[in-house]
């Protein structure tokens, strides 16, 4: 069986498919690097109110990582850093495939603390209404969007990595 | 040709070349093409930045309000070794015992349980980590035998153990709280007996040169009141009255907001109490031991009227006169105490009472739902005091000013009055919210924010936040007990000292006679009597 893309070895867009994907990639870079910047820039922060206020079939681990203060420290550190330079990745276009994939590690583990599942409620009530699906879970399909529709190699500076190699070898579709 | 071929052809660009010449200037530009994004980005966090720095300081300024949190000092260890004696060991009784240090082996089994089961209950670690006082528990009383026991083992379990742990030396374990007091092992005692004893224990105690930390309220009655006043200041001894919510951080800020005038001219405090379960409203479980081999009823009894036997009545006390002051005494205390301590209140000048047994008809003679407004014109507020036993709806400890309003619990809040004359110039300029608090404190955050947001309010509400940032929580109970030992040590005051209490005891009963007597009530200071 042979679909159309195995016939297509390299992804072409359009003008417009290209700009709205970098728009995209450029907003959610956006966000994940003022939220980086945010906890940064507040001695206060911890993720410790967050990680206690976990519900559904993952809150034990959750409740784990805020009950050791060494593993809270690291989780505080990777979070911080992790949404500066996923941020700064996706924004930038380098590393943009591996910016997206962490993105959505850390999109994940936020969605699974919190999972708008019937029946949870939290201490911060969504600013929205959300049932199963919230903006954590639409921001991870974004940017499993972004890793199967790269742009970092034509606009971001992944270019010039790209412009150095021989072949497109990453981006033909297999 | 399909649309699709069309888009394609008009746009070779977007196809990534293949080439290992060097790069072109066209590539360069797509390259760095985002760049500028970071840029923009900057600019905007430097612009958010300088407007909530601005805010901030503008407020802060304002205000002047310090940014410290109340430090805990370390307990002097070269301090002297005080021996304690426990006088009841009812509820109240374990948790003094566990602030200073002492739970029974049965509660820290209970305390491994829970942290087991959930791993967000800290109390387990919080009492291990909780601070040696340098102290010990010599002997103890309580006139029910199972809890005289459990006292004793409580007292020796002086390593902090479950029940599988071992115990140290048993103390003494005293028939009456009269030849507790008499002992000469015992340096100062913490009296949590029900209320009708509070004062001859406290008078019995002082004139034996013990130092005392009673459980509020102080007293029953008026008379008493004067008696354990003139008792205490005439034996010199180190007095703490059980109000331990002086050691709330948030009630130390907020006594410096109204000191520098945050509210201004404070015409209203309302303060509340809003229960709604069987343990909240006084109906206390009756334990399986206890019957009148195992109780001393005459000694139960005491100054209180005679009365036969009554299960009821021993563990449940606090729904009868004869042994109870009541929700004044009980509750309104705490209330009144926190805004004493505030405000520097004082006696009312008056008191009008009303309310009910509405709710929980069982036999008792207090009743569950109370409020009384207390007057002090002479500076020119009224408190009113709201209370119900069966609704549970949160109402705060509020405080009405000109030009803010003021939210007292575990955190603080302010919010500035839209109408307000000291901040009209603020309110002008949108540099002040009034829908937003100006001010808030959260206990154990490293820095006070003029500029919360509304999650991490929540989180703090939830007590979630801050406080296990810094490490550990820590009991305010503990806090006050560890103040009076070191007033006894280093000859210091205490924060809730014989004259707070003598104030405490008279609103309180100034609250009750308004009630019991249906009228307006009056305290005359020169002849120190409620007319």
């Amino acid at each position: 069986m042979k679909s159309d893309r195995f016939e297509n070895p390299i992804i072409q867009y359009t003008k417009w498919q290209l700009s709205w994907l970098v728009l995209l990639r450029i907003t959610i870079g956006w966000h994940f690097l003022y939220e980086g910047i945010a906890k940064l820039s507040n001695p206060d922060w911890s993720a410790i109110g967050f990680l206690l206020d976990s519900k559904g079939f993952l809150s034990g681990f959750f409740y784990g990582l805020a009950n050791n203060s060494g593993i809270l420290n690291v989780v505080d550190f990777l979070n911080i850093w992790g949404l500066i330079l996923i941020g700064a990745g996706l924004i930038l276009g380098s590393f943009t495939r591996i910016s997206a994939i962490a993105g959505m590690v850390l999109l994940a583990f936020y969605y699974l603390s919190h999972p708008p599942f019937v029946g949870l409620t939290f201490a911060v009530p969504g600013e929205g209404s959300y049932l199963i699906v919230n903006k954590n879970l639409i921001e991870f399909f974004a940017l499993a969007i972004l890793v199967v529709f790269p742009t970092g190699h034509i606009i971001g500076l992944d270019r010039f990595v790209q412009g150095l190699k021989p072949v497109n070898k990453q981006y033909r579709t297999r | 040709m399909s649309e699709e071929n069309k888009d394609k052809e008009k746009t070779p660009e977007n196809i990534p070349e293949k080439h290992h010449g060097p790069i072109r200037r066209r590539d360069v530009l797509k390259g760095l093409a985002t760049v500028p994004v970071l840029g923009a980005f900057a600019y905007s966090l430097y612009r958010k930045r300088r407007y909530d720095r601005l805010l901030k300081n503008t407020i802060l300024d304002e205000l002047d309000l310090s940014s410290e949190s109340p430090v805990i000092e370390p307990v002097k260890s070269d301090g002297k070794r005080i021996r304690l004696g426990l006088i009841g060991y009812g509820i109240r009784g374990k948790q003094l015992a566990g602030a200073a240090g002492f739970l029974h082996p049965a509660i820290i089994d209970e305390y491994k349980a829970d942290a087991l089961e959930n791993q967000a209950n800290k109390r387990y670690q919080e009492f291990l980590e909780q601070e040696d006082l340098n102290i010990e528990i010599s002997g103890v009383c309580d006139i029910f035998d199972t809890y005289g026991e459990m006292a004793r083992e409580a007292a020796a379990n002086i390593n902090r153990t479950g029940s599988d742990g071992k115990l140290g030396r048993l103390p003494k374990r005293y028939r009456t709280y009269k030849e507790l007091i008499e002992a000469d092992d015992i340096d100062a005692v913490i009296i949590a007996s029900p209320d009708h004893w509070h004062a001859q224990m406290t008078i019995d105690a002082a004139n034996a040169g013990k130092h005392v930390y009673c459980e509020k309220p102080l007293t029953k009655t008026v008379d008493e009141t004067i008696r354990v006043l003139e008792a205490v200041k005439k034996n010199n001894i180190v007095f703490q009255l059980g109000h331990q919510g002086r050691q709330t951080e948030s009630y130390i800020k907020a006594k410096e907001a109204i000191r520098k005038n945050v509210l201004g001219k404070i015409t209203l405090i309302e303060v509340t109490t809003n229960r709604n379960d069987p343990n909240g409203a006084w109906v206390y479980p009756i334990h399986p031991d206890a019957n009148m081999q195992t109780i001393d009823w005459e000694q139960f009894i005491g100054p209180a009227p005679r009365h036969e036997f009554s299960l009821e009545r021993f563990f449940r006390w606090r729904c009868w006169w004869d042994y109870s002051t009541g929700l004044s005494g009980d509750l309104l205390t705490h209330e009144y105490d926190a805004m004493n301590q505030i405000i520097d209140l004082g006696i009312p000048n008056s008191a009008v009472s009303s309310g009910g047994i509405y709710y929980f008809k069982d036999g008792r003679t207090v009743p569950d739902v109370l409020h009384t407004v207390f007057e002090f014109p002479e500076k020119d507020l009224t408190m009113i005091y709201s209370a119900t036993l069966a609704s549970n709806r949160s109402r705060g400890k509020v405080i009405m000013g000109h030009d803010a309003s003021m939210e007292v619990g575990n955190e603080l809040s302010i919010l500035v009055d839209r109408e307000s004359t000291r901040y009209k110039d603020k309110l002008e300029k949108k540099i002040i919210d009034p829908t937003l608090p100006l001010y808030s404190y959260i206990p154990g955050r490293k820095n006070v924010d003029a500029i919360t947001s509304a999650t991490e309010q929540y989180f703090a509400g939830r007590g979630l936040m801050y406080t296990y940032r810094m490490g550990r929580r820590v009991d305010t109970t503990h806090l006050h007990i560890k103040e009076w030992l070191e007033a006894i040590r280093t000859g210091g005051q205490t924060s809730c000292n014989i004259d707070q209490g003598f104030e405490e005891a008279i609103t309180a009963h100034m609250g009750t006679k308004a009630y019991l007597e249906n009228r307006k009530v009056f305290w005359d200071p020169e002849k120190r009597k409620i007319v």
